[in-house]
């Protein structure tokens, strides 16, 4: 196995770094990403590359074989998502290293819990097994309660406690559904899964606390309520990632089990259950997203909501033809991707204005537009996909849905995407409206270092672009799917 | 990728690198501003000559590349889509120089000039769309790239008309996308062609296309400020001149007639269309929107709110035409949608001129600005003529043939509403040039500000003069070889003869 070098690479790196973080000055702490990023940039391109040539692999950690060893799995999805994750996570950093230096104290722990939730996260894409799954969920969690917890104000506390109990309850629920499905089937590989499950009870009450406890950590309504606070009131690079990236990873570990399971395990009855939550949450999060004072209350708010989107994909894969489900799934990705990108932009352009005018406040955003144009544009830009209006990423995922909700006759769905289309743009547009307002004349706004703004419209504009490039990344997602490559 | 296809790309990369550079410049750098737009105005102008000529010679222009399994970014040159994109570039060159007079020591324009050459990128695409899909990319980003320009002032009231204009805007887009979608559905990429795509389908599904024309007519309808989705078109108002000249000639009311346009003639087909029994009602829909507009425009005082409600009854129009069954009918209504054009901004401009230098906003208060102003004014009744109809204008020859193609498709009624409507335009149109010339001023001009050695500002006066010595030449010149009633004489033997 010479030569595959970069798959382990890809989370035993960011372990490494996390303890070596520890052991340096905090000083040299943000200093390290200049050796992590690149790295983890090469690594994430080689397995994509890798992927084109070779096509889909099981690895076998260490070439022990799987009952005794690790296996790993490098198909389409996985490796989409980490390149997701190093794209997303890298700008953050690079934002980070600059907006921290504002909190000296937060800033010397917010290094090693970035590498700790980075190596988690990995370890969730490349997991073959459900129970190396449940060691990155917890690895993940708990870093991403440290870092919720950064601000170290009261409130922010309170929510990481809020948001430690979810995440805890969360993963029990989801051992419990793992232990089991391994008591009855004597296996834990996904390989294997496939192969053994039957739709008995207990296959049944092992799926309901795994899709319980997945729920909760993804904040699917009306499971959401540590989501708020703790995205809202976090750090602003640490409310990107979470937004970004750590909800999509429980999201990541329910669309695998389900599809491991097959058609034959999965109710339709509860495909249509988390479709009904889904869109439960795209209007109660969009609602309460547009009834926010706070910036960024208002932007975590739009994550409940955008969270529901994905959860169409259920009813849309389940007990439908293969041309409707081909289209979920990339109508899915295409959402997760973009929501990623877009709502990273969206939490690090909203820190932004948050710093130029130093309030939290959309009402103090008056004017806003005449002298931090960038910060704003960025704002817009994500806001464009997060509306699902094109050219976007958003837009695209959007289309592909509404065209699998009509192949597969489920028209009620067009419904959800069609108001929360039109929700999301009364919360983006409440923003720029105020900001439009003609203010005071005179610029007391601050400037924002231009890092912060650069890393925001890097985002933004992928968010864009991926949109109008979706033809690719869309054929690489497939690649080892059940999907198919053509 | 062969050169035509970069050619094609250029006309729309001109107005988007405009952009991108315009939003980088500094607040401050409003000469190099200038120049680089006006510089990229032109450019355009000389790429879509080069178009123009091609696809009169019947050379192919596409550029594509492939967006998801199944749908592809089409740009396509046709007939119908370089008479949009011909017009949409002649008159961004001519905003453009009147929005830098305009605007002249104005704050935001930065902001400003780079919406305004996105708003004109979007209408590029929106011309050369060669499927729905590209089609309703664009008419989403024009809707996104006009709300900074409506909101442009940040008052409350024009915060208020943003607002409204999204509702509107972005209810219809959400309609349109669906249409767009379901058709996808039935017959895949939905490309224009000549003709349209859907007669094949099975004769079961003809209600489902009622349908689904229905919802897309709404949203197309609310650009084209169809008659009762026309509310946020009058309140826009309340933005400058040079985006009002915008919204009402060359982008978003165009935007709506043109993509009924395609529509109709290049995905139903217009003899299916026909067949369906869906002119009819278009048609019934047009009319009551021409009537009701003129009604509504005889009872402004406020000369911008005057030129609103006439906008709404004259692209009707344009739909009126379209839904005309016959080679003369669709003549006079694609021929309707450049002369509206030209007549129209001719007309904000003025209002926009009266406004600046008299301070005058108001119909009642017009009286003698003949003689303080003779050049503006001239321009104004040039096109209060031509909007109401008198030969030789431009006007003339949309009505002439809207009134025969209406008596070839065998609807005579039609005949009453244009004879009707043209009674009225008189009725508003008129008192107001008689204010203008024969009455006199009791009071002083209240003028604060001297704009230049003319009776304004020359960035103001010439772009006037020069629309609306185009509006007189279109009407005078018609016969001529690219003329717009020669242009549009083109496109449609192209499009009933296949």
């Amino acid at each position: 196995m010479i030569g595959l070098w970069s798959v382990p690479l890809l989370f035993a790196l960011p372990l490494a770094l996390g303890i070596l973080s520890l052991l340096v000055t905090p000083a040299w702490r943000p200093r390290l990403i200049f050796v992590g990023l690149p790295l983890l940039a090469v690594a994430s391109f080689d397995v994509l590359a890798r992927l084109v040539v070779e096509g889909p692999r099981i690895y076998e950690l260490g070439g022990w074989q799987a009952p005794l060893g690790i296996n790993l799995v490098v198909d389409g999805l996985a490796v989409g998502m980490i390149l997701m994750t190093t794209l997303v996570a890298s700008l953050c950093a690079l934002y980070a290293r600059v907006y921290l230096r504002d909190y000296p104290p937060s800033s010397s722990f917010f290094w090693p819990l970035l590498w700790l939730l980075w190596a988690g996260m990995n370890g969730i894409w490349l997991a073959e097994d459900i129970f190396n799954l449940y060691v990155g969920l917890e690895v993940m969690g708990l870093a991403a309660v440290g870092m919720v917890a950064l601000r170290a104000t009261p409130q922010a506390l309170a929510a990481a406690m809020r948001y430690l109990l979810a995440a805890l309850l969360g993963s029990l629920a989801y051992l419990l559904g793992v232990a089991l499905l391994y008591a009855t089937y004597g296996t834990l590989s996904m390989a294997g899964l496939h192969e053994a499950a039957a739709p008995n009870v207990t296959t049944h009450v092992a799926l309901a606390l795994i899709i319980l406890g997945l729920l909760l950590k993804t904040a699917l309504f009306p499971l959401h309520a540590w989501l708020p606070p703790a995205h809202g009131g976090a750090l602003t690079p640490v409310s990107a990632l979470l937004s970004a990236l750590v909800i999509k990873a429980s999201f990541y570990i329910l669309m695998r089990i389900w599809l491991v399971l097959g058609p034959e395990v999965t109710p339709i009855f509860t495909a249509q259950v988390l479709g009904v939550l889904g869109a439960g949450a795209v209007f109660y999060g969009g609602w309460m997203a547009w009834r926010q004072h706070h910036l960024k209350q208002l932007v975590a708010y739009s994550t409940v909501a955008q969270i529901g989107y994905l959860f169409l994909f259920f009813p849309l894969v389940t007990g439908t033809g293969p041309e409707a489900a081909r289209l979920a799934w990339d109508g899915t990705l295409m959402m997760l991707v973009a929501h990623a990108l877009a709502k990273a932009a969206l939490f690090l352009s909203a820190g932004n204005l948050i710093l130029a005018v130093g309030s939290t406040q959309i009402s103090h955003l008056v004017g806003i537009s005449r002298f931090r144009p960038m910060s704003l544009f960025s704002f817009g830009l994500a806001g464009v996909s997060l509306m699902g209006l094109p050219p976007s990423g958003g837009f695209t995922g959007k289309w592909l849905l509404l065209h699998s909700a009509i192949l597969s006759g489920q028209w009620w769905w067009l419904i959800v995407l069609f108001l929360g289309g039109l929700l999301s743009a009364a919360y983006i547009f409440k923003v720029f409206r105020m900001s439009f307002r003609e203010g005071p004349q005179i610029d007391r706004s601050v400037t924002p270092p231009l890092t912060l703004d650069v890393t925001a419209l890097i985002l933004a504009s992928a968010a864009i672009l991926i949109g109008l490039t979706a033809h690719l990344p869309l054929f690489w997602l497939r690649l080892g799917s059940a999907f198919g490559a053509g | 990728m062969t050169w035509n296809a970069l050619i094609l790309f250029g006309v729309l990369a001109t107005s988007l690198v405009a952009s991108a550079v315009i939003f980088l410049l500094a607040e401050s750098r409003h000469t190099t501003r200038s120049v680089f737009n006006l510089a990229a105005a032109v450019l355009k102008l000389l790429l879509v000559g080069w178009i123009v000529w091609g696809v009169y010679q019947n050379i192919d222009y596409e550029f594509r590349f492939t967006i998801i399994e199944g749908v592809d970014f089409i740009l396509r040159a046709d007939a119908l889509g370089m008479m949009f994109v011909g017009l949409s570039s002649l008159l961004w060159l001519f905003t453009t120089i009147y929005a830098i007079g305009y605007l002249e020591k104005a704050p935001n324009r930065s902001r400003f000039f780079g919406f305004f050459s996105l708003c004109v990128a979007s209408t590029v695409g929106i011309a050369l769309a060669g499927n729905l899909f590209t089609f309703l990319l664009f008419y989403e980003l024009l809707t996104l790239s006009t709300y900074p320009l409506v909101v442009h002032r940040g008052t409350r009231e024009s915060l208020r008309a943003g607002q409204v204009y999204l509702y509107y805007t972005l209810g219809g887009g959400a309609l349109l996308l669906f249409g767009v979608v379901a058709l996808h559905v039935l017959v895949g990429d939905t490309e224009f062609v000549p003709g349209g795509v859907l007669s094949g389908l099975d004769p079961s599904l003809h209600p489902l296309l009622i349908g689904i024309f229905l919802m897309m007519i709404i949203g197309l309808g609310v650009k084209a400020a169809l008659f009762p989705l026309h509310a946020w078109l009058p309140m826009a108002m309340v933005a400058p001149a040079p985006v009002s000249a915008l919204l009402h000639a060359v982008a978003v009311v165009k935007a709506g007639a043109f993509g009924i346009a395609r529509l109709v003639y290049d995905v139903y087909g217009i003899e299916f269309a026909f067949s369906l029994g869906l002119l009819g009602p278009l048609a019934v829909a047009a009319s009551i929107t021409i009537i009701y507009g003129s009604l509504r425009a005889l009872a402004q005082d406020d000369l911008k709110k005057r030129l609103a409600f006439s906008t709404v009854s004259q692209v009707s129009y344009i739909i009126l035409g379209i839904s005309l069954f016959g080679p003369v009918g669709t003549l006079g209504g694609l021929v309707h949608l450049l002369h509206q054009g030209l007549m129209k901004i001719t007309l904000f401009f003025c209002a926009g001129n009266y406004a600046e230098t008299l301070g005058v906003h108001k119909i009642s208060e017009l009286d003698g600005a003949g003689q303080r102003m003779p050049a503006t004014s001239v321009a104004f009744t040039l096109g209060a003529f031509g909007m109401i109809g008198i030969p030789p204008m431009a006007g003339f020859i949309s009505k002439w043939y809207l009134g025969i193609g209406a008596l070839e498709a065998g609807m005579n009624w039609v005949l009453g509403v244009l004879i009707l409507s043209s009674l009225l335009n008189a009725a508003y149109f008129l008192p107001i040039l008689y204010r203008i010339w024969f009455r006199r001023r009791e009071r002083l001009w209240c003028e604060g500000k001297v704009l230049g050695r003319f009776e304004t500002s020359g960035w103001l006066l010439l772009p006037t003069l020069a629309t609306a010595a185009f509006a007189l030449i279109a009407g005078v010149l018609a016969g001529m070889p690219f003329s717009p009633l020669y242009w549009a004489d083109l496109i449609v033997s192209r499009e009933y003869l296949p």
